[in-house]
């Protein structure tokens, strides 16, 4: 399997607009802070890999330039929202392989106010009707035939999901929601620390039913970076670097197999599970390890039905899971102590590397009023529509 | 009565017999609404058109209240379980779009109706699924 990497740095701007800055000013901060909290200088990182859905073309180079051109392999990766994930698994796919023993993951989104995503505008004062495209569509099928606007494609997985489980519907959701905005009270990092009531989440303006407003991600802009290091490397280093060092257990990427019903609504079960189950496998641990989860929150339905998908409840329990308040901070399973993308915020390529940051913290007893005492094992999950799902499980562990 | 044309080619209008045609895998029966290279599920070249059922239930469904501009709100964005087998993804329509009138498991069956009409007065159809 190559040899062990663990995460020696790892930094996240707060999640919030920056209207002043650029893309690259974000990327750069994180790395500045990735780079000091490893105690390693950008002369001996290796390979670089940075994501970015929104700022793409060359991110990586672009990034280089502001913080030192090193004429390092550079990958620039885009995986919807698990871009940042891929970033982390691509610098640490080469550690492993014995091509550096110092790489740089970055992962950083500039969104502004860009509402929903996905979705087209209706199309008015046609001049011709002609079929195009692999539907030999006419028009925009966007508000005619289903809805893909993100709200609303997580909705239908949620309510897919309390199709065929019982004990799960819009008070189940909205109270994933009521979870992760009070979690986010407690997190300087995140973009909002706004505590709601249950009601006044099932009282919000409809988003698409059941998701409300505060049940739905905000747009938002931010960096993280992680600094890796092999494990022989890692040996070499001060006992400081050692001590604060988080060995990754397992780094996971899969993508959406063919699956029945795959072709309507976009599968994002089946490949969480088969990540899930690979990551666990690898690590060498089961759900009833972990002592703390960040998983993919985009909208509240998608946070409920990953309880089962990461084998967090069992099977078809997942409504029982939240109405228990198991994934609660004070919980038997912590679930997005961050505030999740819920609250915390989801600039899309960010995302995934700002999880690894979170575990990162939590399992270095560093996270601050929002620390999970005694955490020894996180796991932090994303999933990117197209599909593609990235998984890291992390340990503090003794080298 | 004006020129239709159907809003993607797997409607088929047939002349007041609409119904939903799929591409089926020849090897393993996988059904497809786009034009494919080759199979998803079995990576097999060919495809043949398989006509679908227009009934069927609500496996899951969505109200939106907020779509990009110019799309009216609210609607419900549905996956259809159709009899005989296959799903399609469209909107519930002749219903009230609140969640105490659509239901899970809800019985519905194909309606179509005019999307729009372009400069030479041809008719964009659409189809939808209401309550049986």
């Amino acid at each position: 399997m190559g040899e062990s990497v663990w995460v020696l740095g790892a930094s996240m701007t707060k999640i919030s607009r920056y209207p002043e800055k650029d893309v690259v000013d974000l990327a750069a901060e994180a790395t500045f802070n990735a780079l000091d909290d490893a105690g390693v200088s950008i002369f001996d990182i290796q390979v670089l890999a940075a994501g970015s859905m929104f700022n793409m073309g060359g991110i990586g180079q672009a990034v280089a330039k502001q913080v030192g051109q090193t004429g390092i392999p550079i990958y620039n990766v885009v995986n919807a929202c698990a871009t940042g994930a891929t970033a982390v698994r691509t610098a640490l796919v080469e550690i492993q392989a014995g091509n550096a023993d110092f790489g740089l993951a970055i992962g950083a989104e500039q969104m502004g106010k860009m509402g929903l995503l996905a979705g087209n505008a209706a199309r008015d004062g046609a001049n011709k009707f002609e079929p195009a495209g692999r539907f030999g569509g006419v028009m925009p099928v966007d508000g005619w035939l289903g809805s893909g606007t993100m709200p609303a494609v997580f909705g239908q997985a949620g309510m897919e999901y309390a199709y065929e489980n019982d004990g799960v519907g819009f008070e189940q959701f909205a109270k994933v929601a009521q979870k992760n905005h009070e979690h986010s009270a407690l997190n300087p990092l995140a973009q909002y620390n706004k505590v709601f009531t249950l009601e006044e989440i099932m009282d919000a303006r409809v988003i698409s039913y059941p998701n409300t407003l505060p049940m739905c991600c905000p747009t938002g802009d931010g960096a993280a970076a992680i600094v890796l290091v092999s494990e022989s490397k890692l040996r070499t280093l001060s006992l400081e670097q050692q001590k604060r060092a988080v060995k990754v257990s397992a780094s996971v990427l899969t993508s959406d197999p063919w699956s029945d019903g795959g072709e309507s609504q976009p599968d994002v079960n089946t490949l969480t599970r088969n990540a899930a189950d690979k990551a666990y496998e690898l690590a060498g641990v089961g759900p009833e390890d972990l002592d703390l989860v960040e998983l993919h929150d985009c909208f509240a339905t998608a946070e409920l039905i990953h309880y089962d998908n990461l084998r967090l409840c069992e099977p078809g329990g997942a409504g029982e899971f939240i109405d228990k308040k198991a994934p609660w901070r004070d919980g038997t399973m912590p679930v997005n102590v961050s505030g999740g993308l819920l609250s915390k915020g989801h600039p899309i390529g960010m995302t995934g590397a700002a999880g690894v940051f979170e575990i990162t913290t939590q399992l270095r007893g560093e996270a601050g009023d929002r620390q999970i005492e005694g955490a020894k094992v996180g796991m932090a999950h994303v999933i990117g529509l197209g599909s593609s799902c990235g998984i890291h499980i992390l340990e503090k562990a003794a080298l | 009565m004006a020129n239709q044309i159907p809003i993607v080619d797997y409607l088929v209008l047939d002349d007041g017999d609409p119904h939903l045609e799929a591409n089926e895998c020849t090897k393993c029966g996988a059904l497809f609404w786009d034009r494919r290279n080759a199979c998803g599920r079995c990576a097999n070249r060919e495809f043949t058109k398989k006509r679908l059922g227009t009934t069927g239930v609500v496996r899951s469904f969505a109200i939106v209240h907020q779509a990009a501009p110019g799309v009216p709100v609210p609607y419900v964005s549905s996956v259809v379980d159709l009899d005989g087998g296959g799903d399609v993804k469209a909107n519930v329509v002749n219903i009230e779009p609140d969640p105490q009138h659509v239901t899970l498991g809800m019985k519905v069956q194909l309606t179509t109706f005019v999307a729009g009409t372009d400069d030479e007065g041809t008719e964009a159809v659409v189809f939808g699924f209401e309550p049986v």
